[in-house]
């Protein structure tokens, strides 16, 4: 089967974010970068299917030139072709990235190969607008389900679980579907040597898809406000205990 | 303005996220001056209507869906409803919960609509020049967006951890409608089956006392002690990203970003470094214990109270002395 995988480069934030000067960005002077991690999930989901059921997975991402290394590190866990949407410079929102999402795979369609299934993770670290998938589905006429934990493919059909406050719901969907799932579906391998190789030398497909103005439009990001006090030292090693059964006890939670 | 909320409701009746979502959209209705204000969506039986309840949350009016019409959850069905009685109503907004349900729903609405939605939303106001300027959350809520919202109706999100449920200082009943949405079959195709949950044991999301282990427990053997504590203080064990990670411990309990979001009294955290993946799904503990080797670890400076030490020495001894307490 035909797999497409949406990932997105997103900063590997570690200890805290920090908001450039013109509160504008994240201020990633200081870290790395990183498939956002519900996606490495789907990435892994879509490798897993098709080394049982054959076929091929697309790697796909909307984002800079430097998005290629997030596309090497899908296709160094087992994806096979990397197709990157050249952002141009802009910040997309997500009925924009929708549309180039959809727009690829109709150009993948034409080719007599289109996607089965596209996989995606259920919203990015970064932007958390938890609807692109949803937008890609209707752009296309195909169903979608969203927050998926669990995957069953079987023939032209998927059954899809995620959770729920009461256990579990279970979804039957027609395939070509778009999916979008959460961490802990899986877990992701780490890329072999020769994958790794594989992967540095692969061809990347590139396109330019036009931005386009959106409804929701940024104007600041900033980091909530800390009133935190400093945290009070109870002691060093099991001396604090004492102090800390005390503190339990004040708490209430020695009930 | 009229506004459209989706109430999600389970069997003690709204969830909390949905009286959340509510208030938030009660004060985007504003005062009701003789239309329609804050009106109800309600996917279920007329008679499990808790029209009481609605009303001492400012609801003017309860559009109901019966299960003849839909029964149970099919996203795209939900949103094409809300879709109808939104140019039934005219309706200025629609306004869900921040869940999965509410989430999905109001993405479907919004591609089926055209219009743009702002997600995790924790307040909204006209803006001058039409449109709303909403703040909302990113990052999982370590990051706050300021933005312009346009789409009429306005779609909304509500984050379920920041605006709180506020009742109205003079309740009225609202009116129950049962509504019949015009519904095409493809609406329906996608629909949830709902299963049991595997274990009736205290939720992490829920647990009254939550102990945390990370990559400080050093192994997947390191967590009995862990085990222990929590059932001695009748909660659970919850973990950091690096644990799941390494397949030390099942993704089900991990605390954070991807993982659950929890709300107990007191999470004693321990061998946690606090990265702030980790810290956005605890940020909501009432009172955050540090047991940590480094005391110029991120999750010390972020604690109410901290221990310096190795865990393999103290919660052990922290475990004895509890015992010993009976």
């Amino acid at each position: 089967m035909e797999i497409g995988v949406c990932v997105k480069r997103v900063p590997q934030v570690g200890g805290r974010i920090v908001v450039t000067p013109d509160g504008q960005d994240v201020d990633t002077r200081m870290s790395g970068f990183a498939i956002s991690p519900h996606e490495e999930c789907a990435v892994e989901e879509a490798v897993q299917l098709t080394e049982r059921l054959g076929g091929r997975v697309s790697v796909l991402t909307l984002g800079p030139p430097e998005a290629a290394e997030q596309l090497r590190d899908a296709l160094a866990l087992g994806a096979h072709r990397a197709v990157l949407l050249e952002s141009g410079g802009r910040e997309w929102g997500p009925i924009g990235t929708a549309g180039a999402i959809a727009a690829e795979a109709r150009r993948q369609a034409a080719t007599g190969s289109g996607y089965d299934l596209l996989l995606m993770g259920n919203e990015a670290a970064d932007t958390g607008d938890y609807q692109v998938g949803v937008r890609v589905a209707h752009a296309l006429g195909w169903p979608c389900v969203t927050g998926i934990k669990h995957l069953e493919i079987d023939g032209g059909q998927a059954r899809a679980r995620r959770d729920n406050p009461a256990g579990a719901e279970t979804f039957q969907v027609t395939l070509p579907a778009v999916i979008s799932v959460k961490e802990g579906i899986n877990l992701p391998r780490y890329p072999s040597l020769p994958g790794r190789l594989r992967a540095k030398r692969a061809a990347i497909e590139q396109y330019e898809p036009q931005w386009q103005p959106e409804g929701l439009r940024k104007q600041a990001l900033r980091v909530p406000e800390d009133t935190h006090q400093q945290a009070t030292v109870l002691g060093t090693g099991a001396d604090a205990v004492p102090a800390l059964v005390a503190l339990l006890d004040e708490l209430g939670i020695l009930r | 303005m009229s506004v459209l909320c989706l109430v999600e409701l389970d069997a003690a009746g709204p969830t909390d996220s949905s009286l959340r979502a509510l208030t938030f959209a009660r004060g985007l209705a504003g005062p009701a001056a003789g239309g329609p204000g804050l009106i109800a969506v309600l996917f279920g039986p007329a008679d499990r209507v808790p029209a009481a309840q609605l009303g001492r949350f400012g609801v003017t009016e309860a559009q109901v869906i019966e299960p003849e019409a839909v029964d149970g959850y099919a996203p795209q069905a939900w949103a094409r409803t809300l879709e109808g009685l939104a140019s039934m109503v005219l309706a200025g907004a629609v306004v869900a919960a921040g869940t999965d349900r509410g989430h999905e729903v109001l993405a479907h609405l919004g591609a089926l609509t055209g219009q743009p939605m702002a997600a995790n939303c924790l307040s909204a106001a006209p803006a001058a020049d039409g449109g709303f300027t909403v703040a909302r959350q990113r990052w999982a809520g370590l990051l706050i967006e300021d933005a312009v919202l346009d789409g009429l109706p306005a779609l909304f999100t509500v984050a379920t951890d920041a605006v709180p449920p506020a009742e109205v200082d003079a309740p009225a009943e609202p009116a129950v409608h049962v509504h019949e949405p015009d519904l095409a079959p493809a609406d329906l195709a996608v629909r949830a089956e709902i299963s049991a949950g595997a274990d009736g044991g205290v939720s992490l999301a829920t647990a009254r006392v939550v102990v945390g282990g990370g990559r400080g427990v050093g192994g997947p053997d390191g967590f009995a002690p862990l085990e222990e504590l929590a059932s001695l203080l009748g909660g659970v064990v919850g973990v950091s990203r690096v644990v799941t990670s390494q397949g030390w411990r099942p993704h089900t309990q991990q605390v954070g970003q991807t993982g659950t979001k929890i709300t107990p009294e007191l999470y004693l955290a321990c061998g946690i470094s606090g990265a702030i993946q980790h810290m956005a799904g605890c940020a909501s503990a009432k009172h955050i214990v540090a047991v940590n080797t480094d005391p110029g670890a991120p999750i010390v400076s972020r604690a109410d109270y901290a221990v310096i030490g190795d865990l393999a020495e103290v919660i052990p001894a922290l475990i004895a002395a509890l015992k010993e307490r009976g």
